[in-house]
């Protein structure tokens, strides 16, 4: 098995999407992992300390 | 006929300073000395991984381009057919995806940073400007894939387009309308007005945290101490 169809296999991307229903809210579950994921990274952004070169003296 | 030419710089400046190349060579110099062009060294408040979505964002419509111009060169029937051609096809996608991404996250920093303080409006503006052309470019994208899937879009998206009266010079339906807005007029415009976005940062600086932000408002690039 090649490592292409090893990845490929851990989502199965080949069939109709999922949608969440909430109300007359309507989200595909695809858009809303792509939402957190940008919430995780904003908020990741914001708290994890950035490397900082040693000044030299 | 004679032709005034100087050798030596005895040309009155005055005179010079009337050419509007001068003129314009003047402003720009004055606008975006080198140093502040292409600085080597940023303020210290810089140091934080939020101020690299910006660039990330850049890289990523830079890719976008790329991949763009190679599906444009090779064709449909080579990005539908070959395994090079569907490869291609989606580093196109995923740099759109990572350029969206990349964007929003930006947006979402200088929002809650209040970026256009500072007389940054301009710089805000032109942000927002190129936000909504790259998303008129990605619609107008998934109408160009030539593909039943651009064509089940673009039924749809003609009722949207349609209730807004502007379907009557903008038809969704007309495949060749619509690659030309996606491959050649909105290209062009998301990468000039991001240009200018590029160009308005480098003027004006990056903003400062509220809590060091200068008192009197300047323009000045740097309110902060320098760091490597």
């Amino acid at each position: 098995m090649s490592f292409g169809v090893l990845i490929a296999a851990l989502i199965n991307l080949n069939g109709s999407g999922h949608y969440l229903h909430w109300g007359f809210i309507q989200i595909s579950v695809a858009n809303l992992v792509v939402i957190l994921l940008m919430i995780a990274v904003f908020v990741l952004a914001i708290l994890l300390p950035f490397p900082r070169r040693k000044r030299r003296d | 006929m004679s032709l005034d030419i100087t050798t030596e710089g005895d040309a009155s400046s005055s005179e010079e300073s009337r050419q509007w190349t001068a003129r314009v060579r003047n402003a720009a110099a004055t606008a975006f000395p080198p140093d502040r062009l292409l600085p080597d060294r940023q303020p210290a408040y810089m140091a934080s991984w939020i101020y690299v979505f910006g660039v990330l964002t850049v890289v990523s419509l830079a890719w976008v381009i790329i991949t763009g111009c190679v599906l444009a060169v090779m064709g449909p029937s080579w990005w539908h057919v070959s395994g090079l051609g569907h490869f291609v096809n989606s580093l196109h996608l995923w740099s759109v995806e990572f350029f969206f991404f990349f964007m929003v996250i930006h947006l979402w920093g200088k929002f809650f940073m209040a970026a256009w303080r500072g007389n940054r409006k301009l710089t805000w503006v032109t942000g927002v400007v190129s936000f909504v052309a790259s998303i008129a470019a990605a619609f107008t994208g998934y109408l160009s894939q030539s593909n039943f899937d651009s064509q089940w879009i673009s039924t749809q998206a003609k009722d949207g387009i349609n209730s807004t009266g502007a379907g009557a010079f903008w038809n969704v339906l007309n495949f060749g309308q619509m690659l030309m807005w996606h491959i050649v007029l909105l290209p062009i415009a998301v990468v000039i007005i991001a240009g200018l976005h590029v160009l308005m940062v480098r003027r004006r600086g990056i903003v400062p945290p509220f809590d060091i932000e200068p008192k009197d408002h300047g323009d000045t690039p740097s309110a902060a101490e320098p760091s490597e």
